[in-house]
């Protein structure tokens, strides 16, 4: 599995709260996700997540389940998120819809860095300076290659 | 030799394992969202409704015709699939499974990140997203990768006006915001048995916000007895001689009322540090402290007094409320002018109901204080109980007296 896009770069302990915030919870319809991501950190960046690599530092995604974080960013058009360390339950969502997360141990970034990664081979490029990625468990890889835990799923019924 | 994810899991550290699910549970946030993950999949008959339950909780009673429309929704599905539903008014989820469902050795998965609460009664219990959450639904197993784990031994006995909550924020002070991700925590020691079961979820409650996978505590005699009083009959659990990744030691008796500045967790200092700090609400509740022990400690202070800031008190579940009502411990609350809400999780994540404007400051019991998470603008102290009421009688933060 590979993708590669300018980086967007974010600092770390960057909670859920602040990839979509709880006042947008109320509803179902995705594209409000994607359209208030990242909102309260930074107005501009729903307009240039799509295509784009989220580089961001470490324990990206920590704090609440809410699964709406990982789906705004998918729906903004996002390609992967790279950081040297996850929360765990972010990790495991991202996976679950299919949104590519690469545990890394990249540095600060800027906006606009080249990012590459590969996740069969195991390796993420910033600005062609190369990095090692965590290994993902056979399980996580299959469902990530199925494009989330519900293709996949149905893929096995 | 083994601890205790180990034990329950039935693997070792750093294994991957398929397990099945003994409980598992989602609110009205999350529910909404397996709801449409299990269509997604194209699954119509549930395994095992019995042991999943649906638990509304985030946005109660509906603030708006949408949130209403989506609840109802849930309702309705609750009604057809069979699952066991707790509808507004119940409580917060973590408080409700805690009142007789959660049992020692139980692996328990709840969508939502501070299900570790329950691992208080020496359960593996666990958050995840709705997606996974829809998978259990349909299979009534999920995956785990067995954690390492870190021991927080806990020596001698609270002094004073500390309270469970100051030793959770010294904990997550210690070990940082990631200091055990992937990680389980087990609170161990000679300390860990004067820890009553509401100051062991209040504990278990916060190992999420440094990472970790669950906090859990050991099924003792205090653990016996207050499933006992929920009709529920248990075991103890013996610790066995285990290799724990790290241990961290707190002496309870060195702790001090303590609060979190904001915006981080782990920026914790002594009460006394910032007293006289303005605030603008006092807000008591939520999966962390909004437990009758919580409210009676709160009550106690601001008893025969009144408040100088708007006070919010949610208690955490119906039960708590009507144990409030019995003993007083209510009356006082409003009596001193505060204001109580339904039980739920009142404003904690800003979704509604008492939530902060542009500049406004709030001392929460809750547990999380990350930037706008109450409102846009919004800042957040988070403290005991007990410094919530004193602060709440100061209109500033304050040092609660010696109990």
């Amino acid at each position: 599995m590979q993708g590669e896009g300018p980086a967007v770069c974010l600092g770390s302990d960057v909670d859920t709260d602040q990839i979509i915030a709880g006042r947008y919870l109320r509803t179902k319809d995705r594209s409000v996700w994607a359209e208030h991501l990242l909102e309260d950190l930074d107005p501009t960046l729903a307009g240039r997540a799509r295509g784009a690599v989220i580089v961001a530092g470490r324990n990206m995604g920590c704090g609440s389940s809410r699964e709406q974080a990982v789906v705004a960013l998918r729906e903004a058009g996002v390609v992967g998120v790279v950081a040297p360390s996850f929360a765990r339950i972010f990790f495991r969502n991202a996976i679950n819809v299919g949104l590519p997360v690469i545990e890394a141990p990249v540095p600060p970034c800027t906006d606009g860095a080249r990012v590459v990664f590969d996740l069969d081979a195991g390796w993420v490029e910033v600005d062609g300076e190369r990095y090692p990625a965590r290994p993902l468990s056979g399980k996580m890889v299959a469902i990530l290659r199925a494009g989330g835990l519900v293709p996949y799923w149905r893929s096995r019924r | 030799m083994s601890t205790l994810s180990e034990r329950i899991l039935g693997a070792p550290a750093g294994a991957y394992v398929d397990r099945e699910v003994d409980l598992a549970f989602a609110h009205d946030g999350t529910g909404i969202l397996a709801r449409e993950a299990l269509r997604d999949m194209g699954v119509e008959h549930l395994p095992h409704p019995g042991r999943l339950r649906l638990i509304f909780d985030h946005i109660v009673p509906a603030n708006t015709g949408t949130t209403a429309t989506l609840q109802a929704e849930l309702r309705g599905y609750a009604r057809s699939s069979g699952i066991a539903l707790t509808d507004a008014g119940g409580g917060i989820c973590h408080q409700v499974m805690s009142e007789g469902a959660v049992r020692p050795g139980m692996v328990v998965v709840g969508a939502d990140s501070h299900s570790c609460t329950l691992g208080a009664f020496g359960a593996f219990a666990t958050g995840v997203g709705a997606t996974d959450m829809a998978a259990i639904w349909a299979s009534g197993a999920t995956w785990f990768r067995v954690p390492e784990t870190i021991a927080i031994r806990l020596g001698g006995n609270l002094t004073g006006a500390a309270e469970p909550k100051d030793v959770a924020l010294t904990y997550v002070s210690k070990l940082g915001m990631e200091g055990a991700t992937y990680r389980a925590l087990e609170f161990v020691g000679d300390g860990a048995a004067g820890i009553s079961m509401d100051g062991r979820l209040t504990l278990c409650n916060m190992a999420v916000e440094t990472g970790a996978k669950t906090g859990m505590f050991y099924a003792d005699a205090t653990t016996v007895s207050y499933l006992a009083e929920h009709g529920v009959s248990v075991a103890p659990r013996t610790l066995e001689d285990c290799r724990y990744e790290r241990e961290v030691d707190i002496d309870l008796s060195d702790i001090v009322p303590l609060v979190a500045v904001q915006h981080r967790v782990d920026t914790v200092r002594e009460v006394e540090e910032v007293s006289g700090t303005q605030i603008d609400q006092v807000f008591v509740g939520t999966c962390t402290n909004g437990r009758y022990e919580d409210l009676a400690r709160f009550a106690g202070i601001v008893r025969g007094e009144k408040v100088a800031v708007r006070t919010l008190v949610v208690p955490a579940s119906r039960a708590v409320l009507a144990r409030a009502i019995a003993t007083g411990v209510l009356a006082d609350i409003v009596d001193a002018g505060c204001m109580v809400a339904p039980p739920g999780c009142g404003p904690c994540l800003g979704a509604h109901m008492g939530v902060l404007g542009e500049g406004e400051v709030c001392l929460s019991t809750a547990n999380r204080n990350f930037k706008n998470r109450m409102g846009v603008g919004g800042e957040i102290y988070i403290a005991s109980a007990s410094t919530a009421a004193a602060s709440a009688l100061a209109g500033e933060i304050a040092v609660p007296e010696v109990a």
